[in-house]
């Protein structure tokens, strides 16, 4: 740079002299709920762009509109590599160099890799016949590329998560993408996944492709972006170069508020014991676990995944049977036989996949909470009382302040972070005594996210012990207590985060 | 064999259990494994495979169509009205008006579940209604005998006697049930029209958002079912000589099963139309089997249902289990 041109910052100049995708005056409509609001957005070829906001802010309906999912209101003017478009249609954006991996994929489970990698030369123009061969050959030319190797003929839903990931990404190169948007693409990626995606995303960047990066995790936002542009309620906030920006200034950007973060941990050895595990086993998961978690106190159990942390969550609520080792509860040793005889002994579990396991998406808000209570609230004549339903229902949407429209609106109808909230008042309605979270802020955006730790450390204080899993090291080294450091089914470490920072905790578990 | 029971486990057992079956009747019954009675299990289940394959491609599709069989009765009748208004018709015209009515039939399941956005089985189970209403009102259930000559000729493709002195023979609707099972693979298989089908059947959603036009998908799936409806019908006359309003009702769930049988999935993504002809032929050996041991006809129907049970059931214990999700588990290792 230049002492001539001081203040133009390197990617600003790329977007403005050569455009991938210029917005301007960019609206949405649904129903009355204005998604869009005269919203601008642009980034040059081969820049990492970074689009942050919470859950609802319109990055999903930007995304939609650019792609031709959704037509924008009249009046928004949408450039793309320089071509200016009246109507995007889905197969008119790929043809200009767009592509999009979805956050929830979009892909063909019964369909085998090679025909979902290559899928897209399927659509569009007149019916054909199907090149196979070809397909493959394209199909194995972009997994080369990525330097993964996959089986062509395996079907989608053979494959681990992470795999399916890689093919998403695959058909996104696929078609000589020159735009790609990714929508949460780490979302469910262990580390050294997230860590070989980025270093694919750079690659790319550097061949000139430009891509769009959506992700919660805003450590990884500010490491791969070179700026962001942040939405708030369907309104731009602004456009930032991630150089010189904190997440927590980022994270004030895109809420609007302010949150203080500091270590809370506790001293709690005087607490009574509630759960105490000893020599738990479980062949080919985990081994030797012995922990204590005290009346009130928040343990933080974190590792990568795959360290077994699941299992031994999985096993302290009945749903598997540890090969050796005790667990006990208040004193008591448990013999659990299964979920239910856990739920009976006052053990309550929100796993990690909220949407698939913990909630009944199509159902009401209140059945939801009140389906692990039903004995309780069932009549003499087998019926389902109606005043004491509604008692729960209305007592927990009050204590864990979740905002509804009506309790008998389906769950589907709220942000993740009410979600959540209903799971635990699905949980917290049979009144445990220990409270094990299982990654409960994925898929919850940052302002909800205090929110629920606020909530958390609220049945803390009221003296429910509860037993924090999470990915995310700043999570549990911020909310817990204690934390514990498993590795390979072992408890491998335990910190206290008054005696350790935070870097140093994340470079132990990561090491 | 081995990659085959790979990549399709469903029709790799059917496959085994048919031969099972056969090498069963076989010693059971000397009837059972000769010429004559092969061709006449071919030339009697013509009808099913023609309806199974139109069906197959509608349960690819993500839908479901119970109005099919009613739909080739209506065909039936319109197709004499329409013969003798063209001066008796002949081959070429009567395929392309029964493939032609069919279809529409078919257009109008389709354009009902695309405009009215209501799931497949409501739409179809009232047109089925519907369309079974009309023609017995409009027929007063009046039998049809006088038709074209060429329309009830029974016409040998091929024939051969054996040594002792009994023809096999087989007739027109097997050629033209040939025709039509190679015609659905290649759509389905072979064309990009096919896979769209497969993949909208699959992930609706993503299929949209990939660009694949929905309401094309519901009229090529419902209108080739419906063709194949109108095919299958106009065989059926070849082979009963009559025209009778109420002959093929119940059909579409004889063939619903055995196609869910050779393992296409409600709710779409799934399906062969190897697994669709194994399962047709899978029931239409069942029966045929027991009436050369000389069972009972009256029990027909509740072997053949405890056939299509056990077959599903065994099917779901070994394959369809959801395979295992979640990091830890499905991970471990690495």
């Amino acid at each position: 740079m230049t002492a001539a041109e001081p203040a133009a910052d390197p990617a600003e100049r790329t977007a403005t002299e050569s455009p991938a995708l210029r917005l301007a005056h960019v609206s949405k409509l649904f129903g009355g709920v204005r998604a869009l609001d005269d919203v601008a957005f642009a980034l040059g070829r081969g820049e990492v762009h970074c689009l942050a906001g919470e859950n609802g802010c319109g990055k999903s309906t930007l995304i939609k509109i650019v792609t031709g999912v959704h037509a924008p209101e009249p009046g928004a003017e949408i450039e793309i590599f320089g071509q200016p478009v009246t109507s995007v249609t889905p197969t008119l954006a790929r043809g200009l160099g767009i592509a999009v991996i979805w956050q929830d994929l979009a892909l063909f489970p019964e369909m085998t890799v090679a025909e979902n990698i290559a899928f897209d030369t399927l659509v569009g123009g007149r019916p054909r016949g199907v090149n196979y061969r070809a397909m493959r050959g394209l199909a194995a030319g972009v997994l080369d590329r990525l330097g993964v190797g996959l089986d062509l003929d395996a079907r989608l839903n053979t494959l681990p998560i992470a795999d399916r990931q890689i093919v998403a990404i695959a058909r996104a190169l696929a078609g000589d993408a020159r735009l790609i948007f990714m929508d949460e693409p780490t979302a469910s990626l262990t580390q050294s996944e997230t860590d070989s995606l980025l270093a694919i995303v750079r690659a790319l960047s550097a061949r000139g492709v430009a891509i769009v990066f959506v992700s919660h995790r805003l450590a990884e936002v500010l490491e791969i972006a070179s700026r962001v542009t942040v939405l708030r309620d369907g309104r731009l906030v602004g456009v930032y170069p991630t150089a010189g920006m904190t997440q927590s200034r980022l994270t004030e950007l895109m809420t609007g508020r302010q949150f203080s973060h500091a270590v809370r941990a506790r001293d709690l050895a005087a607490e009574r014991a509630v759960l105490v595990l000893d020599g738990l086993a479980r062949r080919g998961e985990f081994e030797g676990i012995g922990l204590t978690i005290r009346a009130g106190e928040i343990v933080g159990l974190t590792g990568l995944i795959g360290s077994g942390r699941t299992e031994l969550a999985h096993a302290v609520f009945g749903l598997t049977r540890p090969d050796a080792g005790t667990i006990r509860l208040d004193g008591r040793a448990l013999e659990l036989r299964s979920n239910r005889d856990a739920v009976a002994a006052g053990i309550a579990y929100v796993p990690e996949d909220r949407l698939a396991l913990g909630l009944i998406q199509p159902q009401s808000i209140a059945d939801n909470i009140v389906l692990s209570v039903l004995p309780g609230i069932t009549g003499g004549a087998g019926l389902i009382s109606e005043p004491a339903r509604a008692g729960v229902v209305g007592h927990w949407l009050r204590e864990l302040a979740i905002r509804i429209g009506r309790p008998s609106d389906p769950v589907s109808t709220l942000s993740g972070g009410n979600q959540q909230r209903v799971v635990l008042a699905k949980w917290l309605a049979t009144k445990p005594r220990l409270l094990i979270l299982d990654s409960p802020t994925v898929g919850v955006d940052v302002g909800a996210r205090e929110g629920i730790f606020a909530i958390i450390r609220d049945l803390a204080a009221q003296g429910l012990a509860i037993l924090l899993i999470s990915d995310e090291v700043p999570e549990v080294y911020f909310n817990a207590d204690r934390v514990l450091h498993m590795a390979g089914g072992r408890l491998v470490g335990e910190y206290d985060p008054r005696q350790i920072t935070l870097a140093e905790l994340e470079e132990r578990i990561y090491a | 064999m081995r990659n085959l029971l790979r990549s399709h486990p469903t029709e790799a057992r059917l496959l085994v259990v048919l031969v099972a079956l056969c090498a069963g009747l076989g010693i059971g019954s000397d009837q059972f494994l000769t010429l004559g009675n092969a061709a006449s299990l071919l030339n009697n289940s013509s009808v099913n495979l023609i309806w199974a394959v139109g069906l197959l491609v509608v349960l690819i599709a993500g839908g479901i169509d119970i109005s099919f069989a009613v739909a080739a009765s209506v065909v039936q009748y319109l197709c004499v009205y329409a013969f003798a208004g063209l001066g008796g018709g002949n081959w070429l015209i009567g395929f392309l008006v029964a493939g032609a009515l069919g279809a529409g039939l078919g257009f109008v399941n389709a354009g009902l579940i695309h405009g009215f956005r209501v799931i497949s089985i409501v739409i179809t189970i009232a047109t089925f209604n519907a369309y079974f209403g009309l023609l017995m009102f409009f027929t007063s259930g009046r039998f049809l005998y006088d038709l074209p000559g060429w329309w009830s000729r029974r016409i040998i493709i091929v024939e051969h006697q054996s040594a002792d002195g009994r023809w096999a023979e087989l007739t027109l609707p097997v050629a033209v049930m040939l025709v039509c099972v190679i015609a659905t693979w290649a759509l389905i298989n072979r064309t990009s029209t096919g896979r769209q089908l497969y993949a909208f059947g699959d992930n609706p959603e993503g299929a949209r958002r990939a660009g694949v036009k929905v309401a094309t998908m519901q009229f090529i799936a419902f209108g080739w079912c419906g063709m194949m409806a109108g095919i299958g019908g106009l065989m059926q006359v070849n082979i009963t000589r009559e025209v009778v309003p109420n002959a093929l009702i119940g059909r579409e769930l004889d063939v619903l099963a055995a196609v869910v049988l050779g393992g296409a999935r409600l709710g779409g993504g799934r399906g062969s139309v190897l697994g669709c002809v194994l399962g047709v032929m899978l029931v239409a050996i069942t029966q045929n089997g027991l009436n050369l041991l000389g069972v009972s006809p009256y029990a027909f129907k509740m072997i053949v249902g405890a056939t299509i049970l056990i077959a599903i059931s065994t099917a779901s214990l070994r394959f369809g289990r959801a395979p295992v999700r979640g990091h830890g588990t499905a991970r471990k290792g690495h």
